[in-house]
């Protein structure tokens, strides 16, 4: 068993939620005395789990209700989980910024945690006052600093406007000074918040090259929070899934992310019979499934992995010359292609009731992103079913596309992956 | 470093007399980079600079020559005017600016106690020290006044009470910055006593031998003069104005009682504000 860097025990943070007015010093009054008698807070009983979407009479919530685990020393553990899971809460505890509610944590080594960057970075300072003065926030005495600056400074990359005041900085140079302040912190464990949000893809590359050379290189600690699952997974061996303010996995990072995706798929848009469609009603989507090569169902996927498309089809009645199509999208609805069954010189004859037809992607040049699949459906050429609503969701990621090493180019910008032969 | 040197807990509640002084110390570079933001940010793209800080004392002292001695003829204990005004101008200055600016701490500075963690006592203790330069600057301007006046012939004499200064400095900025915390770390949640302080200080100054004279209290309210008496800037400041020049009330026991006071309203300041700290990022 290696040596525990931070341990958590029955951690729980609530939140008074509404507006603290006239009517909260009686409240507190109320806890106090409940407090001095040696009572349980009277409001934190009343507490429940955070769903955002649900209304109710209390006025407590659990932000983390009874967290427990423990990092072993020199894991990259990565926080996954929607907004409002508790995992900004989290990282603001171990941050010192706010107390807990109830529970303990307990650790070992100096903790950086860079929950924002630039905190404290004042835009009449020039960079290198505020490399000092942001470093010292972060816990740094000045001479650590001073034995640092040249690489901070080459890491950032502003070695000509090091004495110009910030505010007169663009906006990636403010970014990436901020970083790189915080990257050459000498904590044993570090704590990074969605910073990699900013920035252009360069830095973001960079940036999680500074990470994990600080938790593979030099074996210190770090915890990632990120939306981005692709750097998760390049950064963190391990991950933990918060819901609603609990831990719900806590495990290696592929199965945690391909959890988190499962559970989300109710969220997925699911074929409704009675959503809005257009279309003569012939034959209609009766369901819909994304699966891989082993016909397991998934909606998370590696470039050039094979994509099976199910489609169940009803039909009102034995329907000949059947057009089966679909249509993939970008997030912002943006077509990107179109096929059709009849392209490839293939249409159906279906007999009535329930008819099950598939489509296998087996050459995926799909780039990592999330995409929305729009379905339509002719007979003998007259639209038979077109619903409004995508009929369905996938996600692909980082993969061995190229059959080597490498994984590629990561931006988000790519549009489609190619391959071929050289020479 | 060993691993030991760096382990830590962080519970749901601490032990109230925790003051977390070595903390402070540990971070003791992060004060004087902040006092220096300070510095630097006030006169960064002001034409007059540092200049700032003289106008500010010396219209008041104008003024209160003008109202206060001139008009009303309260007794100044044979000082000349201006320079017992500022006398006490500067020393009060020294002392308001402290309690006001520490009052507001928690929400001047939400945003950053909010993304990271420093002992937070680092914040209003820059503060202190900052106000320190102003109030170094500000009785620059005294000393020239009492140079000027001294070549003119005026009457006065600096008296042995001048080595208490230092310790005055540290009495008018531990008051100033126990109170201050006091209040900082009650509006946090309720704004109320926001308001109450910037009126409140001023109400204070006539409660304080500004632009009056102890013995001038007690000659004309001595039934209400208590008032003046048990607030402990009063010996403060008659302290200051018996060391710089020669005349006021001084006795070891109002001095002392001075000091008593500021201790207990620092450590109980300390106390509450290190309370706080821990949740109020979750109110503010």
């Amino acid at each position: 068993m290696s040596e525990i860097a931070i341990k958590i025990e029955n951690l729980s943070k609530a939140y008074q939620l509404g507006q603290i007015g006239t009517g909260t010093i009686s409240r507190d009054l109320e806890r106090w005395y409940a407090r001095i008698r040696g009572k349980e807070d009277p409001l934190l009983l009343v507490g429940e789990s955070n769903d955002q979407n649900i209304r109710s009479e209390s006025n407590v919530v659990w932000s983390l209700k009874n967290i427990n685990f423990e990092i072993a020393k020199g894991d990259a553990v990565g926080i996954i989980g929607k907004n409002g899971a508790g995992k900004s809460t989290l990282l603001k505890i171990l941050s010192k910024v706010t107390a807990p509610t109830t529970g303990k944590i307990s650790g070992n080594g100096r903790i950086a945690s860079l929950l924002e960057v630039g905190t404290g970075f004042h835009p009449e300072l020039s960079g290198r006052e505020n490399i000092f003065l942001n470093g010292a926030i972060l816990g740094m005495r000045k001479k650590e600093i001073q034995r640092k600056l040249d690489e901070i400074v080459d890491f950032a990359g502003i070695e000509r406007y090091l004495d110009t005041p910030v505010k007169r900085y663009s906006s990636g140079m403010y970014v990436r000074l901020a970083f790189a302040v915080a990257a050459h912190l000498e904590s044993e464990i570090l704590i990074v918040d969605e910073v990699l949000a900013v920035g252009d893809v360069e830095f973001q590359k960079k940036c999680l090259g500074k990470m994990s050379e600080v938790s593979k290189g030099e074996g210190r600690t770090v915890l990632f929070v990120s939306h981005n699952m692709t750097a998760i997974k390049k950064l963190c061996g391990n991950s933990i899934l918060l819901n609603k303010g609990s831990v719900e996995l806590f495990d290696r990072t592929e199965r945690v992310i391909e959890h988190y995706y499962h559970a989300n798929k109710e969220s997925l848009v699911k074929i409704n019979p009675a959503s809005k469609r257009e279309g003569s009603g012939v034959v209609q989507f009766y369901d819909f499934t994304i699966l891989n090569k082993n016909l397991e169902e998934k909606s998370v996927f590696l470039n050039g992995e094979s994509i099976v498309f199910k489609f169940t089809l009803n039909a009102i009645a034995d329907t000949a010359n059947v057009d089966i199509g679909f249509s993939i999208h970008d997030e912002d609805e943006n077509m990107l292609s179109v096929i059709y069954s009849s392209y490839q010189n293939k249409v159906f004859d279906l007999k009535k009731g329930i008819n099950h037809y598939s489509f296998e992607l087996t050459d995926n040049y799909l780039s990592n992103r999330t995409y929305i699949i729009r379905g339509l459906i002719k007979a003998d050429n007259i639209i038979a079913d077109m619903p409004a609503q995508p009929i369905g969701e996938l996600v692909i990621e980082s993969g061995n596309f190229y059959q080597t090493d490498s994984i590629g180019h990561q931006s988000s910008k790519i549009a489609f992956l190619i391959k071929g032969k050289w020479a | 470093m060993s691993e030991q040197e760096h382990s830590w807990t962080i519970e749901a509640k601490s032990s109230l007399f925790d003051l977390k002084l070595n903390e402070v110390w540990a971070y003791r570079d992060l004060l004087w980079l902040l006092v220096r933001r300070d510095f630097v940010s006030f006169y960064k793209q002001t034409i007059f600079g540092p200049l700032w800080f003289f106008i500010q004392p010396l219209f008041t002292t104008i003024i209160f020559t003008f109202i206060f001695g001139n008009l009303a003829g309260i007794s100044t204990d044979g000082l000349p005017k201006p320079l017992f005004y500022m006398a006490g101008i500067t020393a009060w200055n020294y002392f308001s600016d402290c309690l006001t600016k520490t009052s507001t701490v928690f929400r001047d500075n939400a945003g950053i106690f909010g993304k990271v963690y420093f002992p937070r006592l680092i914040m209003p203790l820059s503060i202190v020290v900052s106000n320190l330069v102003r109030f170094a600057v500000q009785l620059l301007l005294f000393l020239l006044l009492m140079i000027y006046y001294h070549l003119s012939g005026a009457q006065f004499s600096i008296s042995w009470a001048l080595v208490l200064f230092p310790m005055l400095i540290i009495l008018m900025a531990l008051l100033g910055l126990g109170g201050g915390m006091i209040i900082s770390a009650m509006t946090t949640k309720y704004r109320d006593l926001a308001f109450l302080v910037t009126f409140g200080v001023q109400l204070l100054m006539y409660a304080t031998t500004v632009i009056y004279p102890l013995s001038a209290a007690l000659e004309k309210y001595p039934k209400y003069a208590w008032i003046i008496m048990y607030n402990p800037m009063t010996p403060i400041i008659e302290t200051f104005r018996y060391g710089f020049l020669g005349e006021g009330s001084f006795s070891w026991g109002s001095f002392g009682y001075a000091s008593g006071i500021t201790f207990a309203v620092l450590i109980l300041g300390i106390i509450i504000f290190n309370k706080v700290e821990r949740n109020f990022v979750d109110t503010v």
